[in-house]
């Protein structure tokens, strides 16, 4: 997508990663910003299932032709699924960071890790 | 330490900021990566005619009556196969026959010729060639300021400049003046791309009305990311990536660039090089599953490393990762697996033989 947008219903890290909590599970991805300011992804590889990721550590990368950048937990858990389909078709990652694009969905460890994330609003002016 | 300074500006860099090119630090100047993606860049070059600023280049200007001599004493390769209007590949090199740059030279007149230096090491290619050309009746002169460089590439980029700019191309590795908006203009069919194409050193002045006119004719805008996959896909050295002041050019693979017969400064250590082999040898990869190896690597054989990524990307054309490693001369021919640590994964390789890509004949 082209406009920058940051949905309502995520919770953001300041490293430009996103949640979506649903009950004890969460959907991650990289937000608009992080996508474009990357470039065209074109190779995404998501951690073993089963493993686990650790609020504010990278679990795993998203490269663009020129760069690589580590992708980082919004939130802490077990890893659940990841999303396979970016091993084909990387680019959902630019065209749709909120919904084909995601990444991986895990299983929340501490669900109350989700309150310190920010709101769409606050991580926008983030940006400013 | 280096110390901070403002990036310098083409002047087309409002013409790239206007056309919503993402611009970035590169070799001291303030540069566009892309426009509208690498990928979409790389394959207009690859299939119809792209556009590229390359005015962070440099241009040395060499004269006089010493002019041959000096750069047969300068220079790797052999000048006096050179006939007016014709261009060669050469390198400079340092006291230990260390490569300081890779170069176009350009024969313009009886002795007059066009040196073409990389950004970064513009200064240091002054600096060396000011220094030699003392012993030599010879003026060299920076004529950097002088020119805007227009690198127009792609099989169809001859053919919209032909019609679009009314002009009369060189052939390739020719270089000839010429017109380009009511101004003098120097045109090459050099490239570094892998693709038909020219090079245009044009008028500052008249910059971007030229660019402008060649967009509208439908030429791809393209940024340095797109220059690098295209030249990696067809092995062009890099310097500062796959040439340094530490390598040499038979361990690079250019010794088809060296004549020491001319007697140039390093011409003793690139015989002995040439006749007793090298611990090392520049060799092109490409990545066999997933993954994409970048510059540092290591690269891996039976667990023990026998070699470093000097360049790698992913390939727009291949859909794969490819690049280039020094590796132990045994292990550079074609079709040796081998792994790579991309980041504490291991990625399995291939050695492959020139170029990576080939255009479909």
């Amino acid at each position: 997508m082209s406009e920058a947008s940051y949905p309502e219903d995520l919770r953001y890290h300041p490293e430009h990663d996103w949640a979506r909590i649903e009950g004890g599970e969460a959907t991650l991805g990289i937000t608009w910003y992080a996508q474009d300011s990357l470039g065209e992804v074109v190779f995404f590889e998501g951690p073993e299932i089963g493993s686990e990721v650790t609020r504010d550590q990278p679990y795993s990368e998203v490269e663009s032709v020129k760069a690589v950048s580590d992708v980082v937990a919004p939130v802490s858990g077990e890893v659940i699924a990841v999303n396979d389909s970016l091993s084909d078709a990387p680019e959902a990652i630019n065209a749709d960071p909120y919904g084909t694009g995601w990444l991986i969905k895990v299983r929340l460890s501490d669900p109350s890790e989700a309150d310190s994330l920010m709101d769409a609003a606050t991580y926008a002016a983030s940006l400013e | 330490m280096t110390v901070e300074s403002a990036l310098r500006r083409t002047p087309l860099y409002q013409t790239h900021v206007e056309a919503g090119a993402k611009m970035v630090p590169f070799a001291g100047w303030e540069m566009p990566v892309q426009y509208d993606g690498i990928k979409e860049e790389h394959i207009a070059v690859r299939t119809h005619a792209g556009i590229f600023d390359v005015s962070h280049m440099g241009q040395i200007e060499v004269e006089g009556p010493g002019s041959l001599a000096f750069l047969q004493r300068a220079v790797t390769n052999d000048i006096s196969k050179i006939e007016i209007g014709g261009a060669q590949y050469s390198l400079l090199l340092n006291d230990e026959a260390g490569v300081i740059d890779d170069l176009f030279v350009y024969r313009l007149g009886h002795d007059r010729y066009l040196v073409i230096t990389n950004a970064g090491n513009h200064p240091a290619d002054i600096a060396r060639l000011g220094q030699i050309a003392r012993d030599f009746d010879v003026y060299v002169r920076d004529a950097s300021a002088n020119y805007v460089m227009l690198a127009v590439q792609g099989p169809n980029a001859r053919r919209i400049l032909e019609r679009t700019l009314h002009l009369d191309l060189p052939p390739r590795m020719r270089v000839g003046a010429r017109q380009i908006g009511r101004r003098p203009a120097i045109v090459c069919g050099t490239g570094y791309t892998g693709e038909d194409g020219v090079e245009l050193l044009i008028d500052p002045e008249i910059a971007p009305a030229i660019w402008t006119e060649l967009i509208d004719a439908g030429v791809v805008p393209c940024g340095l990311g797109a220059r690098d996959t295209l030249r990696l896909e067809v092995c062009f050295h890099l310097h500062g990536n796959d040439l340094t002041g530490e390598t040499d050019p038979i361990s690079a693979g250019l010794g088809w660039a060296c004549a020491e017969s001319t007697g140039f400064i390093g011409s003793d250590q690139v015989a002995v090089l040439r006749a007793n082999g090298t611990d090392e040898k520049l060799a092109p990869f490409l990545i066999e599953g997933s993954g994409i190896a970048r510059q540092g690597n290591p690269v891996m054989l039976d667990g023990e490393v026998v070699g470093e990524v000097t360049s790698g990307t992913f390939s727009p054309s291949l859909e794969k990762g490819i690049g280039m490693a020094y590796l132990r001369p045994d292990l550079s021919e074609p079709g040796t697996e081998l792994e790579i640590d991309v980041r504490g994964k291991r990625r399995a390789a291939r050695v492959s033989s020139k170029p990576l890509y080939a255009k479909e004949k």
